[in-house]
């Protein structure tokens, strides 16, 4: 049976409808996915996103051995710093896209993917020398992510005058009562926050953390958001999504991931086979809109001058430009904007057109 | 979860509105609840021939693609066009807006289908 997290009961209680995802049961939307969307856009929204998985990495090792894991450089960042970054195999494939808070140089906790939390996790401790203490941390935390225009001015009205971190910073805040890590960090394409909270820490009440983000929110219009929306904002934002952009077939390189791969380097996990493949793609992941009409889903066909060579990794409407589009894997690294591009849609041809990724992108404090 | 009298209906949840030899198809309440926000909408070639439980159609949400099956053999004498700009019309009115008209082959087909109290009935037992 699918894992729950701790907000199941207020989620139901509030006529979510839920959806199975990544061996877990979560709300796919509250109201209306396109509404949530535009609530993401226009004003807030509350993802509960307890799913995702936490692992702490500790030791004087520490800092070394995950940056060994990683394609991109955390050595230079400083303290309270997120930083994205692919995690690849020798072959340079990837086990995973996670996010590292380095707290400090003895501890880092890695943000992973609630469908390869274990996986991850296995990955990780069989590259320990044991000089380093690595622990699922999983189940001990509830991530919520406040995201939009007016996430700022709702956590600002609940933590006072107290410094919000900058993008990609985070800090620890005590937020309704409760200890909490606060990050300026999100999937949406919109500027926000993720927010941490451990269960296990005194006074830890996630129930509550979740009705008074609400209710902070409600004159700013706040709305509790599914994965469903989820999806449609991160793909305008043409960020990727694991077993979609990414996988144990894609390399960070072929999905357009170059500046989260530091080849310069000493040396980590799958530097050798990016440094080979890295100016000698043969494939490439590309944004493109629909010219036709017709929607592109996850896995479709596409041709390029009337050639199959690629397909749809992930596909959909775009709310917020009134389009439908999508990215694809496409084995030709030289089609620029405008190109035309065909899609094939249950056996018919459609037009669409290579364009600039993101799909959707907003000036925000960065 | 939404029926109308005087209708039949799928056990994949389309719908059946009989005017003399044609038949009015649409999606039904529950068929457009459960898919949430509907976006896109393919609708079959005037001319058509469709056999009993081939596809006549496609309904969008925002998340999935989803087949619309013919509950009955017939050929397409209409298309609702209007859902071309309009997808949403079959959330807000399921059985007002069928996706095509078809111009029935057998009529005995349509005694193989539900009415509204044994569909209500289907779908409880199918745990919704």
């Amino acid at each position: 049976m699918d894992r729950r997290t701790p907000l199941y009961n207020v989620q139901k209680a509030m006529g979510a409808k839920f959806t199975s995802f990544g061996g877990w049961e979560l709300p796919v939307s509250y109201s209306d996915i396109l509404k949530e969307h535009h609530a993401v856009r226009n004003a807030a929204g509350l993802f509960d996103v307890s799913h995702m998985g936490e692992i702490l990495v500790t030791g004087e090792n520490a800092l070394a051995f995950v940056n060994n894991l990683v394609t991109n450089d955390i050595l230079p960042s400083p303290y309270y710093k997120a930083i994205y970054s692919p995690m690849c195999y020798e072959n340079g494939t990837v086990v995973d896209d996670i996010l590292v808070y380095k707290i400090s140089d003895t501890s880092l906790l890695l943000i992973v993917n609630a469908s390869n939390t274990e996986k991850d996790y296995e990955w990780i401790s069989s590259h320990s020398d044991g000089t380093v203490n690595v622990q699922n941390l999983s189940d001990q935390y509830v991530q919520l992510a406040l995201q939009g225009p007016k996430a700022e001015t709702i956590l600002r009205s609940l933590l006072g005058d107290a410094e919000l971190p900058g993008f990609f910073k985070f800090m620890e805040a005590e937020l309704l009562g409760m200890k909490v890590l606060i990050s300026r960090t999100g999937y949406t394409g919109e500027d926000g926050f993720e927010i941490y909270l451990k269960l296990t820490d005194e006074g830890a009440d996630p129930e509550c953390l979740w009705n008074g983000l609400l209710e902070a929110g409600k004159e700013e219009g706040i709305q509790p958001v599914g994965l469903g929306a989820r999806d449609t904002l991160r793909l305008e934002a043409a960020l990727p999504l694991y077993g979609h952009e990414l996988s144990d077939t894609i390399t960070p390189l072929e999905a357009g991931l170059d500046k989260f791969v530091k080849l310069v380097k000493d040396n980590f996990i799958g530097k050798e086979a990016l440094s080979e493949q890295s100016g000698n793609l043969t494939r490439k992941l590309y944004g493109f809109v629909m010219e036709d009409r017709g929607i592109p889903r996850n896995g479709y066909e596409v041709l390029v001058n009337g050639q199959k060579t690629g397909y749809v990794t992930s596909g959909g409407p775009f709310p917020s430009l009134n389009q439908n589009g999508g990215l694809a894997i496409i084995e030709n690294t030289g089609l620029k904007a405008d190109d035309k591009i065909e899609i094939l849609i249950r056996d018919r041809s459609c037009a669409a057109r290579i364009v600039e990724i993101p799909f959707y992108g907003k000036k925000y404090k960065k | 979860m939404n029926t109308r009298p005087g209708l039949y209906y799928s056990k994949e949840h389309e719908w059946v509105r009989v005017e003399g030899d044609l038949a009015y198809i649409g999606i039904t309440d529950y068929a457009q609840e459960s898919l949430g926000s509907i976006v896109y909408v393919e609708t079959p070639k005037v001319g058509k021939a469709i056999g009993k439980d081939e596809v006549l159609g496609v309904v969008e949400s925002v998340k999935a693609a989803s087949d619309v099956f013919s509950p009955i053999s017939g050929t397409v004498v209409e298309a609702n066009e209007s859902l071309q700009d309009s997808p949403e019309l079959i959330n807000e009115a399921p059985y007002e807006n069928h996706i095509a008209v078809l111009k029935i082959q057998d009529p005995a087909e349509l005694e193989q289908l539900f009415n509204d109290t044994q569909y209500e009935e289907y779908v409880k037992s199918q745990g919704a």
